[in-house]
């Protein structure tokens, strides 16, 4: 991180470099490329880049809900309603567009207002009314899901015209290696880029800080309320991108989106942004969809029954924060990622003790 | 959070239990009243009975997750602890009545086990007990889902019985869960593990440099959570006469549960809470179901209604000046 300052010879810059691999926030990425050629392995067309591309486009959805909860989560907050913002946005695209191709436009202006104002709604009431997210969202879920069930009478209903589902479906054909460029690729690809500049940006910065410590964050004159409102308004519009993608491929049910939010939590605690803010890198939450998603295909391709899925998912989610826990842990003691937890409290716990008043003033 | 200072005018504080209970009345009557332009009688026996019915089984499971809120975790894998017990207690009756005692304990050593595996994961792996207990839960859904197409098992009349009777108009489920309420309400306050469990939601840091061993008061938490879920899923196997692998996440135990215990004023970071908060807070929602089914309600809309009481209820609480700090620190408890 910074450790830049001088040019270091090759040797600690390949150390660096496996340090950051095996550290939480580079472990997802060693834990995905290992998926990916033991998927390779099983079934050595996978890595045939047209079935690659499907396999990206595949995870489209469920990454680009994940890049805009990682917002929501660094800030310190949570987002549970994601997936049903999911089915209201096919529902809407699904009864308001219908068969006139006219409607393509404003209905999806419509649905990101739809996007902003639930955000807004969310974050407002998180930050104004000081209500935990955790409580905020699960009550915008219930009430969304409630409406959409309302609406639809609990069944498929609607049929978007065939050229707005080209946006989840189709691509740019004729691509020479690949053979298709599917759009939610290239829509992934851009909203990738788009994270990664926001995240490097101020507000990207003070919103980290504002996860790490709101009270800090206050003295030094942020607003927080609005930067911690907009990772709310972020989240439901990459929900409305991946509803407006599923529509697509999935379909017009209210039960599209089902369980995203949780899925959406796990890739984000899999690329190491940890729970409860101030500590996540955007490009690290996008390959812990990918890496969750590589393990399903894995599983599938290991002819493993599909039912024992959400076993080997929770097997994985435990061990990947028990491992960036005690990581974290370890570097934050010991300066040394590997260290045994061990010395690095032996290492701290002295220099801490004249002092304890200092550790606990705090609450 | 200590916002409310800060504040020009002092407002009348309250204690939050109180404000719960002045909810409830308060939805009693416009529930009454709905009722009655609806041409029911809301205080009708069987309609007491009716809404007494349905605070038993979230009752059950709210009052467990109270206690693991109060730590500062929470536990959403109860509805799949609730479906595992509810199957392992009716395979294991197959309707003979000899083997009632053998089925409800192994359901509850079941769940006992799935709470220790929650406690264990978040006090010694350090994993958020999100998480850990989203993965636990996982992991007995996945088995459910393999090793269970259907309901299974059955369970005999005796056992049944307990769902379906009741001392005049108060069902004995109801009972239960309510003299469970009271010796964990006892146990919160009369217990040094009790008070372990405030102090480390307080403030786990602070607890640790009291000389407070951390891990304890959580990992007890999490069992007696476990085990409230699977007495729940032993009393939804008596209602149903079979064990069912998705009686849990159909009734959506997990959020409900959390909701409740937020609606009853527990502080979703914890440390500060209570049982009978709680209780008022899965009468509220009981009442309001039962109203919304007199009155004929669209039961997806009763979802709508849910979402918009519980954000209102915990604005209401954190908006007004709640007195937050419970008298038990003005009290004896100092002298530790």
């Amino acid at each position: 991180m910074s450790d830049a300052t001088t040019a270091p010879a090759f040797g600690t810059r390949a150390l660096n470099a496996l340090r950051v691999l095996i550290s939480p926030r580079g472990a997802v990425f060693l834990l995905l490329a290992i998926l990916l050629v033991a998927i390779t392995a099983l079934n050595p067309n996978f890595a045939d880049p047209g079935q690659f591309i499907r396999f990206v486009q595949r995870v489209a959805p469920i990454a680009i809900v994940a890049i805009g909860q990682y917002f929501v989560i660094v800030s310190g907050e949570f987002d549970l309603s994601v997936g049903s913002v999911i089915a209201t946005q096919v529902v809407l695209a699904g009864n308001l567009i219908g068969q006139d191709e006219s409607k393509i436009v404003p209905v999806t202006l419509l649905m990101i207002g739809v996007g902003i104002l639930i955000g807004l709604i969310n974050g407002l009431v998180t930050t104004l009314l000081r209500v935990p997210s955790f409580i905020v969202t699960l009550g915008m879920m219930l009430a969304l899901l409630g409406i959409v069930y309302y609406v639809t009478g609990g069944s498929a209903s609607g049929n978007p015209v065939d050229s707005f589902r080209e946006i989840g479906r189709g691509g740019i054909r004729d691509v020479p290696i690949f053979g298709i460029i599917p759009w939610a690729v290239i829509i992934l690809a851009v909203t990738l880029a788009v994270a990664i500049l926001i995240s490097k940006s101020p507000y990207g910065k003070t919103l980290i800080a504002a996860g790490d410590n709101v009270t800090t964050q206050r003295y030094s004159g942020v607003r927080v309320w609005w930067v911690k409102t907009s990772a709310f308004v972020i989240s439901s519009l990459s929900a409305t991108i991946a509803g407006i993608l599923l529509v697509g491929y999935a379909g017009v049910h209210p039960s599209v989106g089902r369980g995203y939010e949780f899925i959406a939590i796990t890739a984000v605690v899999l690329g190491g942004v940890v729970l409860g803010g101030g500590r996540g890198w955007v490009v690290a939450a996008a390959a812990g969809a990918f890496t969750l998603e590589a393990l399903f295909t894995l599983l599938n391709f290991a002819d493993v029954p599909s039912t024992w899925r959400d076993t080997i998912q929770g097997v994985i989610i435990i061990a990947a924060v028990a491992y960036s826990a005690v990581a974290f842990r370890a570097r934050r003691k010991g300066r040394a990622p590997l260290a045994s937890p061990e010395q690095g409290k032996a290492s701290e716990s002295a220099p801490a003790d004249p002092a304890p008043h200092t550790t606990s003033m705090e609450g | 959070m200590s916002t409310a200072t800060t504040r020009p005018k002092r407002r009348m504080r309250l204690d939050s239990t109180v404000i719960v209970y002045i909810a409830l009345i308060v939805v009693i009557i416009i529930g009454a009243i709905l009722v009655n332009t609806a041409g029911r009688n809301f205080f009708s026996l069987g309609n007491i009975r009716d809404i007494l019915t349905g605070m038993s089984v979230l009752g059950l499971v709210a009052v467990g997750q109270t206690l693991v809120i109060l730590t500062g975790s929470l536990d959403l894998s109860v509805p799949y602890v609730i479906s595992l017990s509810s199957l392992l207690a009716a395979e294991t009756m197959r309707g003979n009545p000899n083997n009632i005692a053998q089925g409800v304990l192994l359901a509850l050593a079941f769940a006992a086990i799935a709470g220790l595996a929650n406690g264990l994961v978040v006090t010694k792996l350090k994993v958020n007990g999100f998480i850990a207990t989203l993965g636990v839960g996982l992991i007995i859904k996945g088995y459910l889902d393999t090793n269970y197409q259907g309901s299974a098992g059955s369970v005999p009349a005796a056992f049944q019985f307990i769902g379906a009777t009741g001392l005049g108009p108060v069902p004995i489920s109801t009972i239960i869960m309510l003299a469970l309420a009271t010796l964990v309400f006892l146990f919160l306050r009369k217990t040094r593990m009790g008070h372990h469990i405030y102090a480390v939601g307080g403030s786990l840091e602070v607890s640790r440099l009291s000389g407070l061993r951390t891990a304890r008061p959580i990992i007890v938490a999490h069992v007696i959570c476990s085990v409230m879920a699977g007495l729940a899923g032993l009393l939804l196997a008596s209602r149903l006469g079979v064990g069912s692998p998705t009686v849990g996440s159909q009734g959506g135990y997990d959020l409900l549960s959390i909701a409740a215990v937020v609606l009853g004023g527990t502080i979703l970071a914890g440390g500060r809470g209570s049982i009978w908060g709680t209780i008022g807070g899965v009468a509220i929602f009981a009442v309001l179901d039962s109203v919304m089914s007199a009155i004929q309600f669209n039961p997806f809309l009763k979802d709508v209604v849910r979402g918009v009481v519980i954000v209102a209820a915990v604005a209401i609480y954190t908006g007004r000046g709640v007195e937050r700090r419970r008298a038990r620190f003005a009290t004896k408890e100092v002298q530790r």
